[in-house]
């Protein structure tokens, strides 16, 4: 498939990333900074019966740094941004999600993907216009649109591609599902603002416009706009990144990530979808026939295991937890099933409270290993009852062609030396 | 509320309600109305059904000048692509193996081409060609497809007029399509 620019899922795996863990896992999972911090005797000096030395000497004075960042010892937690790519104007970056816990993503981690770039806007100069089929076509400023009541939900947000179908496939849980965030999201409901300029009984659909070089432009059916979408200023409680929008997106829970439309300057509501280049040459689905699936929205149910995983390596034998993410565009997760030994059996996981609709869900399972190879995977049950397709499954309907989307359980083969890999790889 | 105490007051005086503010039934009064001028100047959606196009036409012969200086270099002499996306060829491909998905073999319509080229294209300078040249080069790109001859023109009636070959060829979402009957024993 011709998809020269397209990095929804881009297929360049080789993130500075995984160099650096492949070199640096060699005792242990994923204990990030933990490893390869100087000789081994100058590590002893801090460990019991010794003094540490950081207990010897007053620490840093408060307010060196203004805004704060992680431990040094924490560097390597960055981004997956592929290498290698014609161009990194319309291109995507990973949340690398091996390395975090809980059900947040943090900011400066929040998966990136943009189609004109990241423009610098001017929260003074920018404006929301609404028009179209309403009694009054409005014009608001970021300061109006922050005096409607507000209101704060948890959501994720995931890429269409996230990944494809076909080989290569990646290696770690970032290469592969790392186009997946989740955050608390601040903002007004949709709704309210839609009332303020007065639907029509013709308004069908919301034509959203981004303010950035692509003018991205997606169409959103009106039930989603009066049912749950916001218009977002603030995210983990700060106001967005520039990469996320700044100083106001779409937030359309549960759909696919370009139709939540950054640096949002216009909203055009009309009888029926614009119809744009993104909305049928871009995000639609290609079946075998030669057909192809528009208008394709929601993101199913999914999960993945993200410690262990690939890229990592067991130390030992015994225990080890084993924990994931699980989420639905279609509504709450239900249930997580675990198979610790390549898909004969499967156990129910236990769910991290609270579980949110269309958020990320954390799982867990405790687990001994006992040192043979096997392959352990997840899958995901959401309350509508449907459950997570292997890719197997997925193909068999969908066929190669077919570029977004993807849902498969990811399995990890784990051999006998600790060492972990994509099973489907 | 403040503002509607205000428009109150002004109204008990007999003076009428100034046109670029809300109107009284905002239910929140925030924001103001906007001008049709400020409407027109960023409303640059075009309907499939060629709604939105401007005046103006353009030829294929321009629109070969303007893409060799402002396309060629990332989407090929002949759309081939590169950096860019291919922008013809492919038709007949969409149902084998290696599906090429050009404007020519995937578009379902054709006024999409002076929608998306106007705002996004290119992509060093977006929305910086005239309405004439986006009609130029989106005939030269019909054209490069077999879908516009070489001595034709287009404006708002006839780019609207052209019937893309894959218009016909795209469903609705059926899903969920595939099933997992979630064994948990003896799998």
């Amino acid at each position: 498939m011709t998809e020269p620019i397209d990095a929804d899922n881009d297929r360049t795996l080789t993130s500075r990333r995984r160099f650096l863990r492949e070199g640096a896992m060699v005792g242990g999972v994923a204990l990030a900074g933990s490893l390869g911090q100087g000789s081994a005797q100058a590590a002893t000096d801090n460990l019991p019966p010794n003094v540490p030395e950081w207990m010897k000497a007053p620490g840093d004075p408060m307010g060196g740094q203004l805004y704060g960042t992680p431990s040094p010892f924490e560097k390597n937690v960055v981004k997956n941004i592929p290498k290698n790519l014609k161009q990194y104007i319309s291109a995507a970056g990973r949340t690398p999600l091996e390395d975090l816990d809980g059900i947040i993503t943090p900011n400066g981690l929040f998966y990136e993907r943009h189609h004109g770039g990241i423009p610098t806007i001017d929260p003074a100069q920018h404006r929301l216009i609404l028009h179209g089929l309403v009694d009054r076509p409005m014009i608001f400023t970021v300061d109006d649109i922050r005096r409607f009541p507000s209101q704060s939900r948890i959501h994720f947000l995931e890429c269409s591609g996230n990944p494809g179908y076909t080989k290569p496939y990646g290696k770690t849980a970032s290469d592969l599902v790392g186009l997946l965030s989740c955050a608390e999201w601040t903002g007004v409901s949709l709704k309210l603002v839609l009332q303020e300029a007065g639907l029509q009984p013709a308004a069908k659909w919301v034509v959203a416009e981004g303010a950035d070089a692509a003018a991205l432009t997606r169409s959103i059916p009106i039930e989603k706009c009066l049912e749950d979408a916001m218009l977002v200023y603030s995210q983990n409680g700060e106001r967005l990144r520039p990469q996320q929008g700044y100083p106001l997106r779409l937030l359309v829970p549960g759909f696919e990530g370009n139709m939540n439309v950054k640096w949002l300057r216009r909203l055009h509501v009309t009888a029926e979808p614009a119809y744009s280049r993104e909305e049928t040459s871009k995000y639609t689905d290609l079946m075998p026939d030669g057909s192809a699936r528009e208008f394709t929205f929601y993101m199913e149910a999914k999960s993945i295991i993200t410690r262990p995983s690939g890229g990592q390596r067991l130390s030992e034998q015994g225990f080890h937890e084993i924990t994931g993410i699980a989420w639905s565009g279609r509504g709450k997760i239900r249930r997580v099933d675990v198979s610790v030994d390549d898909g004969k059996s499967w156990q129910e996981a236990q769910l991290q409270e609270p579980v949110l609709t269309r958020a990320l869900t954390r799982f867990r399972l405790p687990w001994h290993w006992d040192g043979r190879p096997t392959v352990i995977q997840s899958r995901a049950i959401d309350e509508t009852g449907y459950v997570q397709p292997t890719l197997a499954q997925l193909l068999a309907v969908r066929g190669d062609n077919y570029f977004y989307h993807n849902n498969a359980i990811w399995p990890w083969r784990i051999a006998e030396t600790g060492e972990i890999t994509n099973a489907n790889a | 509320m403040p503002m509607r105490s205000f428009s109150i007051v002004l109204l008990a005086l007999g003076l009428s309600f100034c046109a670029t503010c809300a109107p009284a039934q905002s239910p929140y009064g925030i924001g103001r109305v906007a001008t049709p001028a400020e409407v027109a100047g960023w409303n640059i959606d075009i309907g499939r059904d060629g709604s939105g196009l401007p005046p103006g036409s353009g030829t294929v012969s321009h629109g070969r000048e303007v893409y060799e200086q402002q396309c060629a270099a990332c989407h090929g002499d002949k759309g081939q692509g590169g950096l860019g996306d291919q922008l013809a060829g492919g038709q007949g491909t969409l149902a084998t193996t290696k599906p090429v998905r050009t404007v020519g073999s995937y578009w379902p319509y054709a006024p999409t081409l002076f929608d998306y080229i106007r705002r996004a294209m290119p992509q060093n300078a977006p929305q910086s060609l005239s309405n004439e040249d986006v009609y130029a080069v989106s005939a030269y790109v019909l054209n490069l497809n077999g879908l516009l001859p070489a001595d034709a023109a287009l404006d708002a009636k006839t780019l609207a007029a052209i019937k893309m070959p894959n218009r016909d060829k795209f469903v609705g979402d059926p899903r969920p399509d595939v099933k997992n009957p979630a064994c948990t024993g003896g799998c």
